[in-house]
C-alpha cells in the first residue's frame, strides 16, 4: 500500500511539472506568466499564444536548426517578489542557463534590470518596462521591442490631435491621464507632460488605486471638468470599470484613448454594450489570424497539446505571446548564425538580439504579414520601430481605424538620451560605444 | 453644491456594496466569533457559480427560468460550501482559539479561491440578471448638468436594504437566531444547553455563503465575475472596524460612512496629495476609529474579568 502510495505520489510530481521533458541538448526558454490572480484573464491568452509557438517550432521544425525548445513556466501572480523567486528559480536551468527572460510585468522588470546584466541574461520587454531602456549604450541587457510606454504615450497624444485637427488645435484642450498607481501608470508622465507644455493643453494625471474596482471619485471629476480627452492607462479589471464608469458619467467612449496594454478583448468585453467605441493603440499587431495561426491549429492543438481555448487563438494578447516568443525564436536563430547550432548561453543569446532583423521576406515567411512591420534592432537602439496604430472596439471585435502613426523622435530621443545618462551615472554603468559593437 | 451632493450621493451608493460583503463578515462573527478571512473568496466563488449557471441554463430555457434555476444552483453549491467548510475545517477546531479559527479561514479562502478557478476557468464572466444600468440625472432644474444617480446603484442599495430586514428579523425573533447569538457567547455553553454546534455553524456559513452571492450578483453585474472580486473583501475590513464586528446596523452605517468619507477625500484632498488615496484613507478612518472607541461605532463594548 505505502509502495501504491509513493508511485502515486510520483507520477502526481511528475505529471505536474509545466513544461516537456528537457534533455541536455536543448536551448532553454523560462517563462513567468500569470495564470491565476487578478490579472489572470489578461496573462492566460499571453502565456497559452508563447507556449503554442514554442510548441510549433518544435513540432513543425523540429527546433531552431535542430536544437530542441526546452521551457518551463513559472506563475508570478503578476507580483513583483514572486517574479523575482521565478527568476531565481529558473535562470540557471538547462544545458547553458535561460536564453533569456520576458518579466511580463514592469514591477518585476524594475527589479530584474539590474540583476539581470550580473547574470549575463537579457531582458526581452515586449511593449513595456523602462522606456528609456531602448538605449543600448546604458541598458546593455534590456530589449523593449517594437515600443516603449513613451512610444505608445506619444502616439497616443498624436493620435487626439489628428482627432482635433492637427497639433495647433491642442492648445488650450483638456486632457485627463487616468493610470493604473504603478510604475506602469507613472511610466508615460514624463512624455505626457513634454507634449503638453509643448502643444498648450492642460494634463490632469489622476491615478486609480490597483486593482482599479473603484472609479467613481477620479470618474465625477471627470464629468465636473468635462476633459475632451481621456487617456486610459489601466491594466485589468481597471479598464471594463472604466468603461462602466465613463457610462455612468455619459463621457463617450470613443474619446478614451487607451495604450496597448488596455487594448486588448478581456479589457472591453466585460463592460458589454458600454465599451463599444473605445480606442486603443496597438503595440503594431491587433488581433486576427495568419498563416502562423494555421501552422499552430494543424502542428499544436490537433496534436491535443495547446492550453488555447478555440476562441481565444488570435486574440490580441494570444497574439502578443505568440510574438513574443517568435522574436525570442529568432534571436537564437540569429545568434546561431554566429555562434554555432547548438545550444547558446544567455549572453549569446543577447547578441542575437541586439542583432535581431526581420524583413519583409522573413516576416511574410514567419507567416505574420500584416501583424508587425520590418523592423532592426541595433547596439544604440534596442526599440527597433516606434511605430503604431490606432484599434476601436466595436463590441465584438477590434477594428483598425488609423494608419501607421511614427512616434516623434524629435521629442522621444533626447528623453531616452537624458534618462539613460541619468541611470548610468546613478549606477555608475560606463556607457557602451556602440561603434565598437562587433 | 451641485457636485458635492454628486460626491455624497455617489459614495453613500457605493458604500453599500462595501456594506454588502461586510455583512457576510459580521454575521459569521456574531454566531460563531470568527474573522471570516475567506469572505472574499466566497463572493468570487459564488459568482463564478451563478455566472456559469446562467451561461448553461438560457441557452435552453426562458429568462426568468434561467435565473430561477441559476439562483437554486448557485445557493446548492454555496450551502455545499458551508457544509464542507463545518466538516472539514471547523468541527475538527471546536473550542479552539479564535486565532487558530481565523488562520483556519485563510486556508479556506485559498482552497476556495483555487477550486473556484479551477471548476469554472479563470475567464471573466459577465453576469446580467437585468439590473438597470442607466444614469439618471436628477434636480437638473436646480443644478446645471443635474446630479447624477447611477440606476445599478440605486437597486443595490435596495436588494441591501431588503437583506439587512431579513437578517435582523432572523436573528431577532426566530429560535435559531437566538441560537447563533448564543454559540457566539460560548460555545461550551451553547453546547451545553443543547444548541447542536455543528449544525448552527453550517446555518451561518450557509447564510454568509448567500449574502456572498448576493454581493457577487450585484458586484458582477457592475464589472463581470473576475478574481478582482476577491479584493472587495478588503474594502470590508475597515467598514468592520468602523461599525463593530457584531453589529448588522454598524456595517451598514459604516459602510455608508467609509463609502462616503472615501469619496469626499479622494475629491478633495487628492488632488493636493497626489490622487489616489481612497483605499488608504479607509483605513485611516478605521484606525482613528480604533482610537477612540476600539469596538467600533456599534459594537458590543467588551468586559472580560481577568
Amino acid at each position: 500500500m505505502k509502495k501504491l502510495y509513493l508511485v502515486g505520489l510520483a507520477a502526481a510530481l511528475a505529471f505536474s511539472v509545466d513544461s516537456p521533458a528537457r534533455a541536455d541538448g536543448d536551448q532553454f526558454i523560462p517563462i513567468l506568466s500569470y495564470r491565476t490572480g487578478p490579472y489572470a484573464p489578461n496573462g492566460i491568452p499571453y502565456a497559452n499564444g508563447f507556449v503554442d509557438y514554442l510548441e510549433l517550432v518544435n513540432r513543425r521544425d523540429g527546433g531552431v536548426n535542430g536544437i530542441k525548445l526546452a521551457f518551463e513556466e513559472c506563475e508570478t501572480g503578476y507580483a513583483t517578489d514572486r517574479g523575482v523567486e521565478c527568476y531565481e528559480r529558473l535562470k540557471g536551468k538547462g544545458p547553458t542557463g535561460a536564453s533569456f527572460f520576458n518579466p511580463l510585468s514592469t514591477g518585476i522588470t524594475f527589479a530584474l534590470t539590474e540583476k539581470a546584466p550580473a547574470d549575463k541574461i537579457p531582458l526581452i520587454t515586449f511593449g513595456y518596462g523602462r522606456s528609456e531602456s531602448r538605449d543600448g549604450s546604458v541598458f546593455r541587457w534590456s530589449f523593449p521591442l517594437l515600443g516603449t510606454y513613451w512610444t505608445a504615450a506619444d502616439v497616443i497624444v498624436q493620435y487626439i490631435a489628428s482627432q482635433v485637427g492637427g497639433v495647433e488645435a491642442l492648445r488650450g484642450k483638456k486632457i485627463v491621464h487616468l493610470y493604473l498607481d504603478s510604475p506602469y501608470g507613472k511610466e508615460p508622465l514624463p512624455v505626457l507632460e513634454a507634449k503638453a507644455a509643448k502643444y498648450g493643453f492642460s494634463l490632469t494625471p489622476m491615478p486609480v488605486t490597483a486593482p482599479g474596482l473603484e472609479q467613481k471619485s477620479q470618474w465625477l471629476q471627470i464629468r465636473q471638468s468635462k476633459p475632451d480627452f481621456v487617456i486610459l492607462w489601466g491594466y485589468g479589471v481597471m479598464d471594463p470599470t472604466a468603461m462602466q464608469e465613463a457610462a455612468a458619467v455619459n463621457f463617450p467612449r470613443d474619446r478614451i484613448i487607451g495604450n496597448w496594454w488596455a487594448g486588448a478583448e478581456p479589457d472591453v468585453a466585460p463592460a458589454g454594450e458600454q465599451g463599444i467605441g473605445y480606442k486603443a493603440v496597438m503595440l503594431q499587431h491587433g488581433a486576427g489570424r495568419g498563416k502562423v495561426h494555421a501552422d499552430v491549429e494543424k502542428y499544436v492543438v490537433t496534436a491535443g497539446v495547446s492550453r488555447s481555448k478555440p476562441e481565444e487563438i488570435g486574440q490580441v494578447l494570444y497574439n502578443r505571446g505568440l510574438l513574443n516568443a517568435m522574436l525570442g525564436v529568432e534571436a537564437i536563430r540569429t545568434a546561431q548564425a554566429k555562434f554555432g547550432k547548438r545550444p547558446l548561453t544567455g549572453e549569446e543569446v543577447r547578441w542575437g538580439i541586439e542583432n535581431l532583423k526581420l524583413d519583409e521576406s522573413r516576416i511574410a515567411a514567419l507567416g505574420i504579414e500584416g501583424m508587425i512591420r520590418p523592423f532592426q534592432i541595433s547596439c544604440a537602439d534596442h526599440q527597433g520601430a516606434g511605430l503604431s496604430r490606432v484599434q476601436q472596439w466595436d463590441g465584438k471585435t477590434w477594428k483598425v481605424v488609423s494608419d501607421w502613426i511614427q512616434a516623434d523622435e524629435s521629442l522621444l530621443a533626447p528623453m531616452v538620451k537624458a534618462a539613460a545618462q541619468k541611470y548610468g551615472a546613478d549606477k555608475s554603468i560606463p556607457a557602451f560605444d556602440c561603434t565598437k559593437a562587433q | 453644491m451641485g457636485f458635492f451632493l454628486e460626491v455624497l450621493i455617489g459614495g453613500l451608493l457605493g458604500g453599500v456594496l462595501y456594506a454588502l460583503v461586510a455583512l457576510g463578515f459580521v454575521l459569521i462573527f456574531k454566531a460563531s466569533g470568527i474573522l471570516n478571512f475567506a469572505q472574499g473568496a466566497m463572493v468570487f466563488a459564488a459568482g463564478l457559480g451563478f455566472a456559469a449557471a446562467m451561461e448553461k441554463t438560457s441557452a435552453h430555457m426562458p429568462f426568468a427560468l434561467a435565473l430561477a434555476t441559476s439562483l437554486l444552483l448557485a445557493t446548492g453549491m454555496m450551502l455545499l460550501t458551508a457544509w464542507a467548510i463545518e466538516r472539514f475545517v471547523l468541527r475538527p477546531l471546536v473550542n479552539q482559539n479564535g486565532l487558530t479559527l481565523f488562520m483556519a479561514t485563510i486556508g479556506v479562502a485559498f482552497m476556495v479561491e483555487g477550486l473556484a478557478q479551477q471548476i469554472f476557468g479563470n475567464n471573466i464572466r459577465r453576469i446580467d440578471v437585468g439590473l438597470p444600468k442607466t444614469s439618471m440625472f436628477i434636480l437638473e432644474s436646480q443644478f446645471d448638468g443635474g446630479i447624477l444617480v447611477n440606476a445599478l446603484d440605486l437597486w443595490t442599495a435596495v436588494i441591501a436594504a431588503l437583506l439587512v430586514v431579513a437578517l435582523s428579523l432572523f436573528f431577532q425573533n426566530t429560535r435559531t437566531g437566538r441560537a447563533l447569538r448564543a454559540v457566539a457567547d460560548d460555545h461550551t455553553a451553547a453546547q451545553s444547553v443543547g444548541i447542536p454546534l455543528n449544525w448552527i455553524w453550517f446555518i451561518v456559513w450557509s447564510i454568509a455563503g448567500g449574502v456572498a452571492l448576493v454581493a457577487a450578483i450585484v458586484w458582477g453585474s457592475k464589472i463581470g465575475v473576475q478574481f478582482a472580486l476577491t479584493f472587495v473583501a478588503l474594502k470590508a475590513l475597515p467598514v468592520l472596524i468602523v461599525g463593530g464586528l457584531t453589529s448588522i446596523p454598524g456595517a451598514i452605517v459604516a459602510g455608508l460612512l467609509v463609502g462616503m468619507g472615501e469619496k469626499f477625500a479622494e475629491v478633495y484632498l487628492g488632488p493636493s496629495l497626489g490622487g489616489g488615496i481612497e483605499q488608504w484613507f479607509a483605513y485611516v478612518l478605521a484606525l482613528f476609529v480604533l482610537l477612540v472607541r476600539p469596538q467600533g461605532l456599534f459594537g458590543e463594548r467588551i468586559i472580560e474579568r481577568i
